[in-house]
């Protein structure tokens, strides 16, 4: 085979693992569903030990997704959650600082708030889209800087290049991406100058909605060897069957990603004009107030959305309920349209003081456009506008 | 019921409508919520997931507590354990224990604050008098990993009461079918899965089990938080697996206890460690809290180089870490599972060049006499 380096993304994904020592030409990777391995002789293994460790279909999927993010190597966990924990617990010590974005996931909000907090990690909550108010916050302690952009559920966005120069301005200060949103193919923050790329493989890298998983990348190897021998320690890793599943599910991203971003800018748009719709947060909407950075910094404006309605809580809830096609689930980035309420569900952990300074309202609907006909969700969005306000919707 | 039939009759697939005798596997990340701002008992594979479930539900009634939680390997399930302290606090532990929790400790914890000192468990007055006011946590395997020594699990929980710390068993060696620590007074066990609940070494999993409720939310909610929680996959293999734990342990426990005999009696072999041989020094208490004596077995070669050569020339064998499988596995703890213990630590532990460790397996009996026998000529 060629040099990877020589092919395009769409197809990486389908053939970065087919170096693989088949004896069956097997055209998928086998699922290794063991738990340890013979040795060669004491000490001697052809590199896996123990799949706690590593293990080989975990790897493939590993090098699927180092080719994507444009670097030789990923690490894969059993969760986002999990990715960050590993990558908190490997990089940080009691003592040290770090910058969050204020809106961000409520998972990740609730594990530092919650838990790292309480192993005597610094945190400050900024508005990272202000790479001002990032500066001030920096603090002689402070070693890790972690945004998400596209932020969840606002969408707001945050400058990775510039963020990446204050960072690396300073001594010893990374810079973390949480860019599940979007995905190295619509945002390459490593190439923005981002240190650490993180993804909740849950969503779009899987897309079926089958697995729950996590990834991270760096172009750092000092940084690979220190989360792998931490990942070992404590746990993380991505199961095989998952791995295998999500490798599966790699294949299309390309493909998927192009319909879920043609998908979501149909509906925003529509949304928008719809009389009952007072506002729609999607960034490739020139009504967005950062499109100009989404222009500059990503490679489409990705499959998810929020918007509010002219009404109250009461008929906001009402309004998700009415809707058939589009389903009620936590998660995102997966085939099927899911629709959520922020704040009584992915962000129900912070109060609702910090919701409201953050613009995430009762009123404010998430959506993340599936692969379904844009034509059968508008009108299941349309029937669900007359169930809810009759006919004058 | 008797552990047997426990074993096998249990809730498999509460609430399906087509009543599967084997759970079915819920490969899915998140469920439909009832309404907007409705949940149902599931909402997120990460919080919870059903095929997961069934699986905690069985081994917490195996282990006689009243929740069990079943992470990504037994080392997550140490580390959501170990997440119950604050910066600060301490950990007292054995100073026999496997290696990959000696290198959280040491490599991991102490750089969030947690100091950890090991202690010899076995004197229960030692013990007692280590506890500083910053302990939290006791922590000890029994037998334990590699030299097999055996706790008074009944005396540690005494002492871990009477100071109100926290009393954690790790209790891979044994499996809940030959000793259950909850009811001896510990108030959490731990397994690495991967070992006898698997049985199959097809599985990296924990599960932790515990007999207190608000102990067992506050684990469910690191858990959720930190997002280690068992696949579901892995969990139906487990499941799977569970059922002819007391089949397995039963056969490999009657080849261990033959080849410890035949170590015993060998004249190449030093020693042997084995609580399942009257002159074992913990014999009495295993007999006394345990209702055997497993299937792991260590011996010494008399030399570093001996114990390698019969390591790699031995046939039915493999040489592999991890243990309590269907296949008999030997390994050199001082240089594959205990390789993680710092050096400093390694050498104050004693953990002999030359031992071995035997995992054994449910071949027959003498075939793998055979094969230790002809190694050891």
């Amino acid at each position: 085979m060629p040099d990877q380096k020589d092919f395009q993304p769409s197809t990486l994904v389908i053939h970065s693992n087919r170096v693989y020592e088949s004896q069956s030409n097997s055209i998928l990777f086998p699922i290794h569903q063991t738990a340890t391995y013979i040795h060669e002789s004491v000490g001697v293994t052809k590199g896996y030990g123990y799949s706690r460790g590593a293990n080989p279909t975990v790897n493939a999927l590993e090098q699927a997704i180092a080719a994507v993010e444009g670097t030789t190597t990923a690490l894969c966990f059993r969760s986002g959650m999990a990715a960050i924990t590993t990558l908190c617990l490997g990089l940080l010590k009691a003592g040290d600082h770090v910058v969050l974005s204020d809106v961000i996931y409520g998972g990740t909000s609730r594990l530092f708030h919650q838990v790292l907090g309480n192993f005597g990690l610094e945190y400050s909550s900024i508005d990272t889209s202000d790479i001002n108010a990032v500066e001030q916050a920096l603090k002689p302690n402070t070693r890790l800087i972690f945004v998400e952009t596209p932020a969840n559920p606002t969408l707001k966005l945050s400058d990775v290049k510039a963020l990446a120069d204050l960072a690396h301005s300073r001594e010893n200060i990374l810079l973390a991406v949480d860019n599940t949103f979007l995905t190295p193919l619509l945002q390459n923050c490593l190439n923005l100058g981002a240190d650490i790329s993180m993804l909740s493989t849950t969503k779009y890298i899987d897309g079926h909605n089958a697995t729950i998983g996590g990834s991270l990348a760096t172009h750092n190897e000092a940084v690979i060897e220190r989360l792998r021998l931490v990942r070992k320690t404590i746990g993380t890793i991505q199961a095989p069957f998952d791995s295998w599943l999500a490798l599966q599910g790699i294949k299309t991203l390309p493909a998927r990603l192009a319909m879920h971003c043609a998908h979501a800018g149909e509906i925003a748009r529509w949304l928008e004009n719809h009389p009952r719709v007072a506002h729609v947060y999607y960034p490739g909407l020139d009504s967005f107030p950062q499109k100009a950075l989404a222009e500059k910094q990503q490679k489409g404006f990705g499959g998810m959305m929020a918007f509010e309605l002219h009404a109250d809580a009461a008929q906001t809830l009402a309004y998700i309920n009415a809707l058939k096609l589009a389903t009620c689930a936590e998660s995102l980035g997966s085939v099927e349209t899911l629709i959520t309420h922020p704040a009584t569900a992915s962000h129900c952990d912070l109060t609702p003081e910090v919701r409201a300074r953050l613009g995430i309202s009762d009123r404010l609907i998430r959506l993340s456009v599936g692969l379904e006909s844009p034509k059968d969700l508008i009108a299941d969005f349309d029937q669900a506008f007359t169930a809810v306000f009759g006919a004058q919707a | 019921m008797k552990f047997a039939t426990r074993l096998v009759h249990f809730a498999a697939s509460p609430g399906d409508p087509n009543r599967p005798m084997a759970t079915p596997i819920y490969q899915t990340a998140t469920f439909e919520q009832t309404a907007a701002d409705g949940f149902g008992p599931y909402d997120y594979s990460r919080s919870g997931n059903p095929t997961r479930r069934v699986l905690e539900d069985q081994v917490a009634a195996l282990e006689g507590g009243c929740r069990g939680l079943a992470f990504s390997s037994g080392m997550a399930a140490i580390t959501s354990v170990a997440r119950l302290l604050q910066s600060g606090d301490e950990i007292l532990a054995d100073w026999d224990l496997y290696g990959g929790t000696t290198r959280l400790f040491a490599k991991v914890l102490n750089r969030v604050g947690i100091t950890v000192r090991y202690v010899d468990a076995a004197n229960a007055a030692a013990l007692e008098e280590a506890i500083s006011p910053a302990t939290r946590l006791i922590f000890v395997e029994s037998p334990t990993n590699p030299m097999l020594r055996v706790l008074d699990l009944a005396a540690i929980a005494a002492v871990a009461a009477q100071h109100k710390i926290l009393f954690c068993v790790d209790n891979s060696t044994m499996s809940p079918y030959l000793q259950n620590p909850l009811a001896l007074g510990a108030d959490i066990v731990m397994h690495s899965a991967t070992k006898f609940l698997c049985g199959h070494s097809d599985v990296t999993a924990g599960m932790i089990v515990v007999k207190d409720e608000a102990l067992a939310q506050e684990i469910h909610f690191l858990q959720n938080a930190e997002g280690n929680a068992l696949a579901p996959f892995d969990s139906f293999l487990l499941l799977r697996g569970l059922k002819t734990l007391k089949l397995r342990m039963d056969a490999q426990q009657a080849n261990a206890t033959q080849i410890a005999k035949f170590l015993a009696q060998h004249p190449k072999v030093n020693a042997v460690y084995y609580p399942g041989l009257p002159g074992h020094p913990g014999y009495a208490v295993q007999q006394r809290q345990a209702r055997g004596a497993g299937a792991v077995i260590g011996f010494t070669a008399g030399s570093a180089a001996r114990a390698k050569q019969i390591a790699e020339q031995a046939k039915l064998f493999k040489i592999a870490v991890s243990f309590g499988s269907v296949n008999s596995t030997i390994s050199i703890p001082y240089a594959m599972s205990h390789a993680s213990v710092p050096a400093e630590q390694r050498a104050a532990r004693g953990i002999p060049e030359d031992l071995l460790r035997l995992s054994i397996g449910v071949e027959d009996a003498q075939d793998l006499i055979d094969d230790l026998a002809a190694q050891l000529n």
